[in-house]
């Protein structure tokens, strides 16, 4: 077998590895579901006493009109969180000659995986299945409905989010399953091939978003079986982009001339609107994961706030004292940061416990963006990592220190959030890892060192900025 | 006739322009410019990585002048553009041989 259809071979096995898990999956996960999802949240028990363990037909009278308004409202901020938010964040930074490729990285990624979402990936992360992936039973949204009826409409609602229609579910998932892969792209700006860019995140999203997620969220995935508390994705979203975008980072490695040339970023108004449209944003993403309009809802709107505010100014007198000068990117990038910690812990923590978490991340996310980086020699570019998986370790873990029962409900463990934690790291780091070294031995990672120097937007795109 | 072309800090031009405008000049052509001299550059720092910025901005001016106005035009762009910190510029003198207003086909000391 000659070198590349080995490697397709390989490819295809891997693709081919969730649906063999989702196959086996029915018997066994049928029998341990029914227990955790009955002992698991009272809200849930008393609102539907039955408590679904699976999407259902429901009467339209079972639906929130607050929480659904609530969540539609959310939906479109997530989404706006990755474009323009992120796509601005991240094409201030690079260079001019890349400002237009960087945008279309987080756009091409809100396309693609909503095709796949609607696909399989939906399905695979949010349906019940085994303990590691969810069925296929919600291929290409099979039998998610809205039925117009003579007396009553009738509409499904997913097993984890009862009082709103599963399509308003699976669109305000959809937009988390977005922002994830396109977060990764700050990891190897300036240099990925589009072609390259589109397989990789087509892939991650199938094989590594929709198996963290289901393992984190659904209540038959064994990390929400084990205790570990992640309220909006700080472990699903930031640890898993951030790990995934070290993974990139080494495999396709320094930027040409890096270290040599100088690589300022070439415009940080855009990177400052990209800041602010994710801090705003974001709001929809933490108080959204409430997936109600409610008090704990109301808790994690102001933990975010509280948060983001005490990480911007960690990170900014952080530099202050050590570099001199508090720049506008310090101050942008420790709001992200601050934004990246407080995710897992928003709606378990009150406004205190999310000021010191929001402190601590900012300096923590300050050094490893600016010290361990140079220090270990690799070209995260955007700080992808020492942003998001850094940011997304330390709150991750400071959930379990700070978690608040009067709040959540829920009892916080650093031994359990550990066990996300590393789960995650293992579990994402080697699989992105094989799935960009598959490609770059296929149709290869990098652009031409030509390319690179002529900038991805005239070189891939056919277009430029003046 | 003479070229005067002046090297100055950007926020200076308007100071500059009204300056020569009072001596009698009629026309200055400005241009963005880089470059550097004993001011040199300055550094900049993103999340720890310093640049070292070489070539700082400058606007440079060009003014023609018939001999009379040469040494009042000098002395009003010294004057209007100074600071008196490092970095304020230079000006620079050289002969014009020739001078032609396209409209009209003037040549020379007309033309100016």
């Amino acid at each position: 077998m000659s070198k590349p259809s080995r490697w397709v071979c390989a490819l295809m096995l891997l693709l081919s590895m969730p649906v063999v898990w989702a196959d086996d999956a029915p018997a066994s996960a049928a029998s341990t579901a029914a227990a955790p999802a009955a002992t698991e949240a009272p809200a849930a028990a008393a609102a539907a006493p039955a408590g679904p363990t699976e999407p259902v037909l429901v009467g339209a009278d079972k639906i929130s009109a607050g929480d659904t308004a609530w969540m539609l409202t959310s939906t479109a901020l997530v989404l706006m969180m990755t474009i323009p938010g992120l796509a601005l964040f991240y094409a201030g930074m690079v260079r001019k000659k890349n400002i237009l490729a960087t945008l279309m990285q987080s756009f091409a990624c809100t396309c693609i995986v909503t095709i796949l979402w609607w696909v399989i990936g939906y399905s695979w992360a949010f349906t019940p299945g085994n303990g590691f992936i969810g069925g296929s039973t919600r291929w290409l949204m099979n039998g998610m409905a809205f039925v117009h009826g003579d007396t009553e409409n009738k509409l499904t609602v997913s097993h984890l989010a009862l009082t709103i229609p599963e399509t308003v579910y699976a669109m305000f998932q959809m937009t988390f399953a977005i922002i994830t892969p396109a977060l990764i792209t700050g990891a190897f700006a300036e240099r990925m091939k589009f072609s390259a860019l589109l397989i990789f995140m087509s892939v991650w999203s199938l094989v590594v978003y929709a198996p963290i997620a289901h393992m984190v969220w659904e209540p038959t995935g064994w990390l929400n079986l084990k205790g570990v508390l992640d309220y909006a994705g700080g472990t699903v979203v930031h640890i898993n982009a951030g790990i995934a975008a070290l993974a990139s980072c080494l495999v396709i490695g320094k930027r040409t001339g890096y270290g040599k040339e100088a690589m300022p970023p070439h415009n940080l108004s855009l990177t400052f609107i990209g800041a602010s449209l994710l801090w705003v944003g974001w709001f929809g993403f933490n108080a959204g994961s409430a997936v109600a309009a409610d008090g704990r809802a109301g808790m994690a709107m102001l933990a975010t706030q509280m948060a983001t505010a005490a990480a911007a100014l960690g990170w900014m007198f952080a530099e202050w004292i050590s570099k001199g000068k508090p720049s506008v990117l310090g101050i942008a990038s420790g709001a992200v940061a601050g934004l990246v910690a407080i995710t897992p812990a928003s709606g378990f923590v009150g406004p205190t416990a999310a000021v010191i978490i929001g402190l601590v991340a900012g300096v923590i996310c300050y050094v490893a963006a600016t010290s361990l980086k140079h220090a270990l020699g690799y070209d995260d570019s955007l700080d992808a990592f020492g942003v998001h998986g850094i940011g997304g370790i330390v709150g991750a873990l400071l959930t379990g220190v700070f978690a608040s029962k009067e709040i959540s409900g829920s009892e916080g463990s650093v031994v359990t959030q550990l066990w996300g934690v590393g789960t995650t790291v293992v579990y994402g780091f080697i699989l992105s890892y094989v799935i960009l070294l598959v490609i770059d031995k296929t149709i290869g990672l990098r652009v031409s060192e030509e390319r690179e120097r002529e900038g991805l937007d005239i070189s891939l795109h056919g277009e430029s900025l003046e | 006739m003479k070229l005067i072309t002046a090297i100055i800090k950007p926020f200076k031009l308007d100071d500059v322009r009204k300056a020569i405008s009072d001596v009698g000049v009629q026309g200055v052509t400005v241009t963005e410019v880089r470059g550097f001299g004993r001011q040199r550059g300055h550094t900049e720092i993103y999340r720890g990585a310093e640049y070292m910025v070489e070539f700082i901005p400058k606007t440079k001016i060009e003014v023609a002048v018939i001999d009379a106005l040469v040494d009042p035009v000098i002395d009003a762009i010294a004057k209007s553009a100074q600071t008196g910190k490092v970095g304020d510029g230079k000006i620079f003198v050289s002969d014009l041989a020739h001078v032609v207003r396209i409209r009209t086909g003037e040549r020379d000391e007309g033309a100016i």
